[in-house]
């Protein structure tokens, strides 16, 4: 040993005593903020000289744009720009495909499509005057269902065919036959993510032609990207932090406010803000494809499938945005997690002239599985077989190959998780009349019933969902990490773009950081475009993806540190650990402590990591490697229903659900209750309306989502199945619970009712209509 | 107009408030009070939830002019010198908190229940926390945080009452 450690900290400084690991449950560190309201979201954000924008919407559906005369709006008091198409120095936006104006250039595609902009210093006086934007429009023929887009005399969205994407799979025998075949068409209503947060931001602009943009969003260098094409700036002049975001589900995604603000920041020099309020909101972003399924099941008289044929039609509305890759989910996904040697699938998206549809929760899965588990449920009942048995039965298996032929290779436990929610003990029978508590009855405390005619019924759904972009995307993330002494303390600090979104990714960096570092104090930098892309908070991705990121950044700075002791002390690295203060030789001797290793430099490594690469598949057997990841889960749903009223009650939703390795298990319990709630909602009460491509409901006055009475008590079992693939194992875990829980609402009401019951939500008239 | 008011215990003034501009707007954009939420702006949610002379409304709701010579206390206003109320406390606890939106109003909606019913039962718990929106969490994990700190302020009052103090009431 050629030097003597000076200063080894008297404190044990063995990782033992480490709080907040992986596998622990630490708080999430912007808790006490969050709880005392100074935790600052998007709408919170605050600057000097501070002025407001607002968005003026298209009143129609399909119309061009004759003319718009900005006059009298900038006329008014207080008002400082009007902008319109013409003010746009850039390009169109769109996550996957460039499609969208930022204003409407000569013609709006959709009820709500932005048309003008308005900056004033008092957001009533900015809405006042758009109302004064003079627009005339000739309205145009529109095409609002997505089956009538495909005819050949349909009106053109775009002028380029109203056919988005259509994805073919081919498998096994071409006309394959079966003793017993069953069959049925399903709709799926336009959900809507509803996050409570509105979209909202501000945009600071610099005295150099730059902006900074404050903004809740998923993904920022997505949203730096469009940016740039849209203001038709170098991303060194368009930096992007996140704001609070609150809640997401796939409706940030797009881009909402961004180019707005920057573009009124930069006509009139001062910050601007924007906050949709919850109508605006409706009409701010993309939306759940609605779904038109037709499905066919062929199986033997013992219950295994022989093939299955399905059409899957998603409604993509007025622009692309994530169309295609849901049509690829929904196709190469939404037979569910069965073995099906025959297949012959064809998913569909199209434009029409309904309001943009994209990315949320389940993203393509849920609308199928809605279709799939209903079908497994009737060839059950053909068969009066068990509806769980038939599933465990062609439930996959690890070492199967899915409908693309990807061989399954990491834990596939359909029949595991079904057994464990069945096993589930039932909830208690009703109570007799005479002892009923009116709230755990279909229509609550509205006092519609005390107990006559009403039934109970048991569902069972499962599912499985890929992890990360799929299809040949490049998905990676980035991680930069800091390792110092700072006030005698080892002191790490995180700093990536991936979107906090309120699912707790802040926590699990600060738990990986620990684990790989054995450093308590971890801080994480806020999220900003001056480090590296992060890929989107979407698709259940980031605890594996940027997870991946910051682990490898951690194992970069411990290989330096451990080089900087090795030259130091002329041992090889190799013989050296990092034991978070000190460093400790193999035989278990401290030898150096990081003090004296670090003095008062900063190791400080950045790391761009991607998982394993997937493929695209084959354009005409829809064969291959698409995915990364798959997810399964199951649910079993408990239902009271008043025949009479149609009214339902869900009286227990339980769960099983494999997450491969719980980085955070209270957390990932929160995304098991709030997922399935989402899915919930969508059997039976979420959707917009939309009449002759028109939204009928943007309020939450009519547009409903469950409330804590709507919410039954779930009993929730979590497997870990590592992945061998994945850091650590994980596997990702917010959406399966928003695809299993609704479809086995559903279920329950059909075997409550013995109604078929095929499209969501499910409203009473369904239910009492003859 | 000018506003005159008590928030949080502070006398409070501001000119040139519009009259159509809510108690919500108010607090958050004159007031320098962002804490309460505008998740709906129309008595949906309960993201807004204040008091107003010790009664939970919603502030998107009540116009500013109503609460000339008024106590108004938010979300702000309900920790104090020797750190968070133990409903605070229990949210972060239980893990009721994602994104944190609606979690200012479900403080305050839930403050106000413990302050009225000492144990609250869950179909109890459930009717006063109705007419709060939630997305993130499914809500077990604040009916979790809620019988949490319901326990604590019930503990809390019984070592008041051994030590013969009068206690904290809310
Ligand atoms: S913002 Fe007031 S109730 Fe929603
Ligand atoms: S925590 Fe996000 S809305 Fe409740």
């Amino acid at each position: 040993m050629t030097s003597t450690p000076t200063k080894v900290p008297a404190a044990p400084s063995d990782t033992a005593s480490l709080r907040g690991r992986i596998g622990d449950s630490p708080l999430r560190p912007d808790g006490t903020l969050k709880v005392q309201g100074e935790f600052a979201f998007g709408s919170d954000l605050w600057a000097d000289e501070m002025i407001w924008g607002v968005t003026l919407r298209s009143p129609h559906v399909h119309a061009r744009i004759v003319s718009i005369d900005v006059g009298p709006a900038l006329a008014t008091s207080g008002v400082y720009a009007v902008l319109t198409a013409e003010d746009v120095p850039g390009g169109n936006v769109g996550l996957e495909h460039a499609d969208q104006p930022v204003l409407a250039t000569g013609v709006v595609r959709y009820h709500g499509e932005p048309v003008a902009l308005v900056a004033a210093d008092h957001p009533e006086i900015a809405r006042q005057a758009a109302k004064k934007i003079r627009v005339v429009y000739e309205e145009l023929p529109a095409v609002t269902d997505g089956r009538r887009a495909l005819e050949p005399d349909a009106p053109q969205v775009h002028g380029s065919g109203n056919l988005l994407r259509h994805l073919k799979i081919r498998r096994g025998d071409p006309d394959p036959v079966a003793p017993l075949v069953v069959s049925l068409d399903f709709e799926v209503g336009m959900q809507d993510q509803a996050f409570l947060g509105p979209e909202s931001g501000l945009a600071v602009p610099d005295d150099a032609g730059g902006i900074d943009l404050y903004v809740a969003t998923q993904w920022l260098h997505a949203d730096q990207r469009q940016i740039c094409q849209a203001l038709g700036l170098p991303p060194e002049k368009v930096r992007l932090t996140l704001a609070g975001v609150g809640g997401a589900f796939g409706g940030r995604e797009d881009l909402s406010i961004h180019v707005h603000a920057c573009l009124l920041a930069l006509r009139t020099g001062k910050p601007i803000k924007m906050v949709y309020n919850r109508e605006e909101s409706f009409f701010g972003h993309v939306h759940r494809h609605p779904a038109s399924l037709r499905y066919e099941f062929g199986a033997g008289h013992d219950g295994l499938l022989h093939y299955a044929k399905a059409e899957l039609l998603f409604d993509g509305g007025a622009y692309a945005s994530s169309t295609a890759a849901v049509v690829g989910n929904g196709g190469t996904l939404g037979l569910g997690p069965y073995n099906i040697p025959n297949v012959q699938v064809d998913s569909y998206g199209v434009y029409t002239n309904n309001p943009p549809c994209g990315a949320m929760r389940g993203f393509g899965c849920v609308q199928a599985a809605f279709a799939h588990e209903a079908l497994m449920d009737e060839l059950a009942d053909r068969l009066a077989m068990s509806r769980v048995a038939i599933r465990q039965l062609n439930g996959m298996r690890e070492g199967d190959r899915n409908i693309t032929g990807q061989l399954i290779d990491s834990a596939a436990p359909v029949a595991e998780l079904l057994q464990l929610v069945q096993d589930m003990p039932l909830p208690a029978e009703r109570l007799s009349e005479d002892e009923f508590d009116l709230l755990s009855l279909p229509g609550g405390v509205s006092n519609t019933t005390h107990g006559e005619g009403v039934v109970r019924g048991i569902g069972y759904a499962v599912t499985y969902k890929n992890v990360g972009f799929s299809e040949g995307f490049d998905d990676y993330s980035t991680a930069r990490v800091r390792l110092e002494i700072t006030a005698d303390e080892p002191t790490v600090t995180v700093h990536t773009a991936a979107a906090e979104v309120g699912q707790g990714l802040i926590t699990v960096e600060q738990q990986i950081c620990r684990t790989e570092l054995g450093v308590q104090r971890v801080v994480v930098h806020p999220r900003d475009t001056q480090v590296g892309s992060a890929g989107s908070t979407s698709a259940s991705r980031q605890t594996y993806v940027t997870g991946g990121a910051v682990k490898a950044a951690c194992e970069a700075v411990r290989a330096k540190v451990l080089e900087r002791a090795s030259t130091m002390l002329d041992i090889e690295p190799s013989e050296l650990v990092l034991d978070g203060a000190r460093i400790v030789s193999i035989t278990g001797a401290v030898v150096a402590s990081l003090q004296d290793v670090l003095g008062t430099d900063a190791v400080d490594e950045t790391v761009k990591w991607s998982h394993r690469p997937t493929y695209p598949v084959d354009p005409e057997t829809g064969q291959g490697d698409a995915h990364v990841q798959y997810a399964f889960s199951a649910h079993r749903a408990v239902v009271d229903v008043d025949t009479e009223l149609g009214l339902v009650k869900v009286v227990a939703l339980d769960t099983a659900q494999d997450v491969g390795k719980a980085i955070n298990p209270d957390a990932v319990v929160g995304q098991i209750q709030g997922g399935s709630a989402q899915g919930m909602g969508l059997a039976l009460m979420e959707e917009i309306i939309v009449t002759g491509g028109r939204v009928l409901n943007p309020s939450f006055t009519d547009y409903l989502i469950p409330t804590i009475l709507d919410m039954p008590p779930m009993r929730i079992k979590v497997l870990e199945y590592a992945d061998p693939h994945a850091p650590y194992g994980v596997r990702g875990v917010g959406e399966p619970p928003t695809i299993s829980s609704g479809p086995a609402v559903a279920a329950a009401i059909r075997q409550a009712t013995g109604k078929a019951l095929r499209r969501v939500p499910i409203r009473p008239e369904h239910i009492t209509e003859g | 107009m000018r506003i005159t008011t008590t928030v949080n215990g502070a006398r409070r003034e501001v000119d040139d408030v519009w009259e159509g501009e809510s108690l919500l707007y108010v607090l958050r954009e004159r007031m320098g009070l962002p804490g309460s939420k505008n998740a709906c702006e129309q008595g949906e949610c309960g993201s807004c939830t204040v008091y107003l002379d010790g009664i939970p409304v919603c502030s998107c709701l009540v116009a500013a002019g109503q609460v000339c010579d008024r106590e108004i206390v938010t979300v702000e206003g309900l920790s104090d010198q020797q750190g968070l109320h133990p409903v605070q406390q229990a949210f972060i606890e239980c893990g009721a908190v994602q994104c944190g939106f609606c979690t200012p109003g479900l403080v305050v909606t839930a403050h106000d229940l413990l302050a009225r019913t000492e144990h609250p039962t869950d179909p109890e718990i459930r009717e006063a926390l109705a007419g709060n929106l939630c997305r993130c969490t499914g809500y077990e994990k604040i009916l979790d945080a809620v019988r949490l700190a319901a326990d604590r302020l019930a503990a809390d009052r019984l070592a008041d009452i051994r030590a013969g103090s009068s206690g904290r009431l809310t």
